[in-house]
């Protein structure tokens, strides 16, 4: 039996539908101009820095994403101060700051089990534990979550020409710097959001994946972009689905949620990818090429 | 050198600039207008992208003016298209042909696109316009380098502008590429009356579009109409030192020597050995 009894009626499972639908839709926007601008590592490196913003949260008490969110605005700023304009300085810097957060990671988490007992806080913050969402993430979530589609939705246009060449953005008069730092903000609302249902680790899958399958699968950004969201909302919810289900097959313990979600994004890409190089092998075999 | 019924589109005053601290360019003049297809020739090094984006507003001349349209400050963006010399574009980039001209219509607005039928008609005529229309669908990092060109000046023209600038546009071009955009580029020209203003080491595959010229040397300018400025007399007060202009076979050969009959190097292919002469 696929949807086990009581899937719609528990509160858990409601909130992590709720709360990791919005990150998959939120992810599958920002994900593809993450994508387009080169900036992986980079977001990869967000969630990491904001894994130390998660661990204070559970010692302080205080909402989970707001912890992560704060941390990954922080690494936006500080990545933005650092000004690396080459590629490989860059690359670097975002090498060593990743670094830092994560070793203060390991010390946070450490108070946590020390000083407050709480088994499974690294779990949690490292891959998630998307059954154990307080139901007071969701107004935050809601508002961060709607701010960076706004905000996306708004730059869109100019944020594409500025991916597209920095200098043809400037001749047209689009502020390069400027929409270029509110972007990396809005990669920190989206890495500290999916950073709250599967965890900091594993956040970049959930930002990279599913907007690289729908790279492969189509030439135009706003396909991609509804790609990107469809296939990051299937895998997520399909990943709670899933988890739910393995409460069964091994009764009284489930699977992770993240591992569920993890390996439906990884085997969607697959899938793509092998349709893509079927589809270039049958192009080459007609002898169409682009360009002369 | 405008005709008198010729709207004036680009006018540089006396315009002095340096880069890093180091004077490039000294009392540089000359102006366009509609219609003009003006090369700005001269080696690597002598100041052709400062004098660019000096155009282009990114850089502030020393001494000087630039005028665009008969009109200063800000309103020159709109007014002016610009190819640059190189964009890094791979077969990765999600934006296909008809996406990349798009954006020069629109991509400096903020919000989202809306699919209009007339922006996608323009678009169009636009891809049409520099025989690109078979690749508008295709992803613009999968085009050869002179297809990428081409919709590249389809970008930029695309919100006809008054002024259409590039940057090296024939460097790494075949030499039949290199024609066909001369040619493409000189229909605009004439069609639109659109000035024109590209910058080139070399003055050959210019010659026979070209009806203008400002060549950059030892840190001037010399303008004026083609015939005008390459000869001896004007290029052998630019450089310093005796220049011999040779015509052969409808090709240009600039030739430097230190005393008449002793052949130093030849310029108008390798400008930039004139460096190194003493």
């Amino acid at each position: 039996m696929i949807l086990e009894p009581g899937f719609f009626a528990s509160t858990p499972v409601q909130i992590a539908l709720i709360v990791g639908g919005g990150a998959a839709l939120v992810s599958g926007v920002v994900g593809v101009f993450a994508v387009l601008r080169g900036q992986s590592f980079a977001g990869h490196a967000f969630a990491d820095i904001s894994s130390s913003g998660g661990a204070v949260s559970f010692l302080l008490g205080i909402n989970p994403l707001l912890g992560f969110l704060g941390m990954a605005v922080i690494a936006a700023g500080g990545m933005e101060l650092a000004g690396a304009r080459l590629a490989r300085e860059r690359d670097l810097v975002t090498g060593i700051a990743l670094g830092a957060g994560l070793g203060l990671t390991a010390l946070l988490l450490y108070f946590d089990v020390t000083t407050r007992s709480t088994t499974g806080v690294a779990i949690t913050v490292m891959f998630g534990s998307m059954f154990s969402i307080p139901a007071s993430v969701i107004p935050l979530a809601l508002a961060v979550g709607g701010a960076a589609l706004a905000v996306s939705a708004v730059l869109y246009r100019p944020l594409l020409l500025a991916s597209l060449s920095p200098e043809l953005a400037r001749v047209a008069g689009v502020r390069v710097r400027m929409i270029g730092l509110l972007q990396l903000l809005v990669l920190a609302f989206a890495v500290a959001l999916s950073a709250v249902t599967v965890g900091a680790i594993l956040s970049t899958a959930l930002l990279i994946g599913p907007a690289a399958t729908a790279l492969s699968l189509t030439d135009r950004p706003a396909s991609a972009i509804a790609a990107a969201v469809a296939i990051g909302v299937g895998a997520v919810w399909g990943g709670i689905l899933l988890a739910y289900d393995s409460f069964y097959w091994t009764p009284g313990h489930g699977w992770p949620v993240s591992f569920f979600i993890v390996s439906l994004v990884f085997l969607f890409y697959l899938l793509a990818t092998i349709q893509e190089r079927r589809r270039k092998r049958r192009r080459k075999a007609a002898g169409c090429r682009g360009g002369s | 050198m405008i005709d008198g019924w010729e709207e004036e589109v680009l006018s540089v005053d006396r315009v002095s600039l340096a880069f890093a601290g180091r004077p490039v360019l000294e009392d540089v003049s000359f102006s366009l207008g509609g219609g003009a297809f003006c090369g700005l020739i001269g080696a690597n090094g002598s100041g052709k992208t400062t004098l660019l984006r000096a155009i282009l507003g990114f850089e502030t001349p020393a001494r000087g003016s630039i005028r665009i349209d008969r009109a200063g400050g800000d309103r020159r963006l709109l007014s002016v298209g610009y190819v640059p010399q190189k964009i890094a574009l791979d077969p990765f980039m999600p934006l296909r042909a008809r996406d990349v001209v798009a954006l020069g219509l629109d991509g400096h607005r903020f919000g989202l696109p809306l699919p209009s039928r007339q922006s996608r008609s323009r678009v169009d005529a636009m891809l049409k316009a520099v025989d690109a229309e078979r690749f508008a669908d295709q992803r613009i990092g999968t085009l050869s380098g002179g297809y990428q060109q081409r919709v590249l000046i389809a970008h930029a023209l695309v919100r006809q502008p008054r002024l259409l600038l590039l940057d090296e546009p024939l460097a790494s071009l075949d030499l039949r590429s290199s024609a066909e955009i001369v040619t493409l580029l000189r229909r605009f020209a004439t069609v639109h009356r659109i000035a024109v203003l590209l910058s080139a080491h070399d003055i050959n595959p210019l010659l026979g579009a070209m009806d203008q010229i400002v060549y950059l040397a030892n840190g001037r300018a010399a303008s004026g109409a083609t015939d005008e400025v390459i000869r001896t007399e004007v290029l052998s007060r630019l450089y310093g030192y005796h220049i011999d202009v040779i015509r052969v076979h409808g090709r240009i050969l600039v030739i430097a020597s230190d005393s008449p009959g002793k052949i130093l190097t030849e310029i108008a292919e390798h400008p930039e050995h004139v460096a190194a002469v003493p």
